[in-house]
């Protein structure tokens, strides 16, 4: 197995400072990858900056054809698919995550975990496909709609999206809470239930905070789907009604432009100009989500 | 008592209810896309050209698009992923370098597809001059699975217990010799199940090959790494929006060979992944 003669040490010294400097460099290239995005964005992207005044891009209108590239309207409509998906994940996302860990029998457990895998696996344009070929029909039937690809059919699916995600994170937050907590609460008398909802639920917060920020990073920049089912109309959401409207997104706005636009036109820049604010704002949620985990790790606490 | 004994019984009932409205619609959606997908299924659907402005004939090329991407997008991230993972795991010490590259990973895992796309469409389609091809696409759709190689693998380093690098050591070997042949091949199973849930992200996904390789229609396949390719993904998103007239069975034969694919792939890792646990001696 492992060679023993060492008779060349030199030859073999080298060969180790070659392979560990490689595996260094190979190491960072995680912060250059992030590095080289938000620079090549930012190439692109900076330029609409130029091209196109502030006055328009703040504009409450996307005419790209007339050269109108109001952004609102789309930042508003990622806004609102994405709240409502959450909204919609959040308590079935955390209640699954509480059955799983605290309730459920072990063959519910065997049978819940891998069906919550497969689910992660699923393509979102496969998701997108179903939205708009069995369940748009469906919403437009039952809920008395003008169209079934509305922001509301688009945010169902993409709490599915979402699910995975805060589901298994939350589970990892549950899992964080020491036993001594649950055996306290239940030796003084509180009930199974009062005891994950007492005690459990409120420890675990932090994590449950991290599960829910993942969830909105992994809907807010969701495309294939939220093209394919939420009717792709550019107009400011801003009555209660719009959600049973057709809306569009940032990020489906860039994927059904960019593959028209000229390179290098006012519009082409303004797609990136869309990808650096969704870069920044999925950075941000991240930061603030790992922030939250290493301050966990740091604090020892809980574990 | 009964009172709370009923508060228990509702709450719990609750749970099972939001257990059960997460599971039931992804059977609904499985299940409905499997049953109408059936009838398209035939050995010249998944061996054929498509003909007729893809209304009738196969898919054979947007099938052979997506693993020619994932062999491609798995020569680039194997290699970066394992290796970041065993730097992680084996090399790096807890210091503010190493929380950057953590802190790294986890926005590389949060970018969204579609910033993928335009970032390989930046760097690799117009400054570096790959074009719209199956090298381009590959490199973007590595670049967005690293992340998730990384994690997986540098948790199965890391389960390999201690004193295997101690003894190995002990015994003369240099830490990359330790590492070579005691730890990877330990860890390899772990690894394996990473490197097969990226690419299975990979396979599905569409916005990040939208603008750096996938295309419409393909008369024929491609034969170098610089041409462009049709993919399962966006053949699905294609025919389903972009061409009227869409016969419905072959909309459902691709999206289900799509989730076949997926779904195949996903359960290989996972019966991978219990096998090993339960093989495991330590």
């Amino acid at each position: 197995m492992l060679d023993t003669k060492s008779t060349d040490q030199p030859y073999r010294k080298w060969v180790e400072f070659a392979i560990e400097s490689l595996i260094r460099v190979i190491g960072f290239s995680s912060i250059g990858f992030v590095f080289l995005i938000f620079l090549f964005l930012m190439r692109e992207g900076l330029t609409a900056l130029l091209d196109v005044s502030w006055g328009n891009l703040l504009g409450t209108r996307w005419y790209p054809i007339l050269d109108i590239y109001g952004v609102l309207p789309l930042l508003l409509g990622s806004i609102l698919v994405t709240l409502i998906a959450i909204l919609i994940a959040l308590p079935l996302g955390v209640g699954t995550a509480v059955f799983v860990r605290e309730v459920a029998p072990g063959w519910a457990r065997e049978i819940l975990k891998p069906m919550i895998e497969v689910m992660a696996g699923i393509p979102s344009v496969v998701l997108g496909f179903f939205g708009m070929t069995l369940l748009a029909p469906l919403f437009l039937k039952y809920l008395g709609l003008a169209t079934g690809l509305t922001a509301f059919t688009g945010s169902v699916i993409l709490a599915y999206m979402a699910l995975p995600t805060i589901i298994s994170v939350a589970e990892d937050a549950l899992d964080a809470v020491p036993k001594s907590y649950r055996d306290a609460s239940l030796a003084m008398g509180a009930t199974q239930w009062q005891t994950i909802w007492r005690v459990v639920i409120p420890a675990a917060r932090s994590g449950i905070l991290t599960a829910i920020m993942l969830g909105l990073g992994r809907a807010i920049g969701e495309t294939m789907l939220v093209m394919m089912v939420t009717g792709n109309a550019g107009r400011m959401p801003l009555t209660l009604d719009s959600l049973f409207r057709p809306i569009r997104t940032m990020t489906a706005t860039i994927a059904a432009e960019m593959g028209e636009v000229a390179q290098g036109s006012s519009h082409y820049h303004v797609l990136f100009a869309l990808g650096i604010i969704l870069f920044l704002v999925t950075f941000i949620i991240n930061l603030a989500a790992a922030s939250a985990i290493f301050r966990k790790r740091r604090r020892g606490g809980l574990r | 008592m009964s009172r709370r004994h009923w508060a228990q019984r509702a709450g719990f009932s609750l749970l099972a209810f939001s257990a059960l409205m997460v599971v039931i619609p992804i059977l609904i959606v499985i299940g409905s896309i499997v049953m109408r997908g059936m009838s398209a299924m035939s050995w010249e659907f998944l061996t054929q050209m498509p003909r007729d402005g893809m209304k009738a004939g196969g898919i054979f090329p947007a099938i052979v698009g997506t693993i020619l991407l994932m062999i491609g997008t798995a020569v680039v991230a194997i290699p970066v992923g394992v290796g970041s993972a065993i730097y992680l795991s084996e090399y790096a010490r807890d210091n503010f370098f190493t929380r950057s590259i953590r802190l790294a990973i986890v926005n590389l895992a949060g970018i969204p597809s579609v910033v993928y796309g335009l970032f390989g469409l930046g760097l690799f389609v117009i400054f570096l001059q790959f074009g719209t091809s199956i090298l381009s696409g590959s490199l973007t759709l590595a670049i967005m699975t690293l992340p998730i190689i990384i994690s997986a693998a540098e948790e199965a380093l890391r389960s390999v217990p201690t004193e295997f690098r101690t003894v190995s050591a002990s015994l003369g070997g240099t830490k990359w010799q330790g590492i070579r042949k005691i730890v990877l091949p330990q860890a390899l199973p772990g690894i394996i199940t990473g490197v097969i849930l990226g690419l299975l992200r990979a396979a599905g996904e569409t916005a990040p090959i939208l603008f750096t390789v996938a295309a419409f229609f393909l008369p024929k396949l491609p034969e170098s790494v610089f041409d462009q390719t049709m993919a399962l993904p966006y053949h699905l998103y294609v025919i389903s929006t972009q061409v009227p007239g869409m016969p419905l069975e072959i909309q459902y034969g691709t999206a289900l060979v799509l989730l076949v694919l997926v779904l195949t792939l996903n359960l290989g890792a996972s019966i991978l992944r219990s096998y090993f646990r339960r093989r495991r001696q330590w």
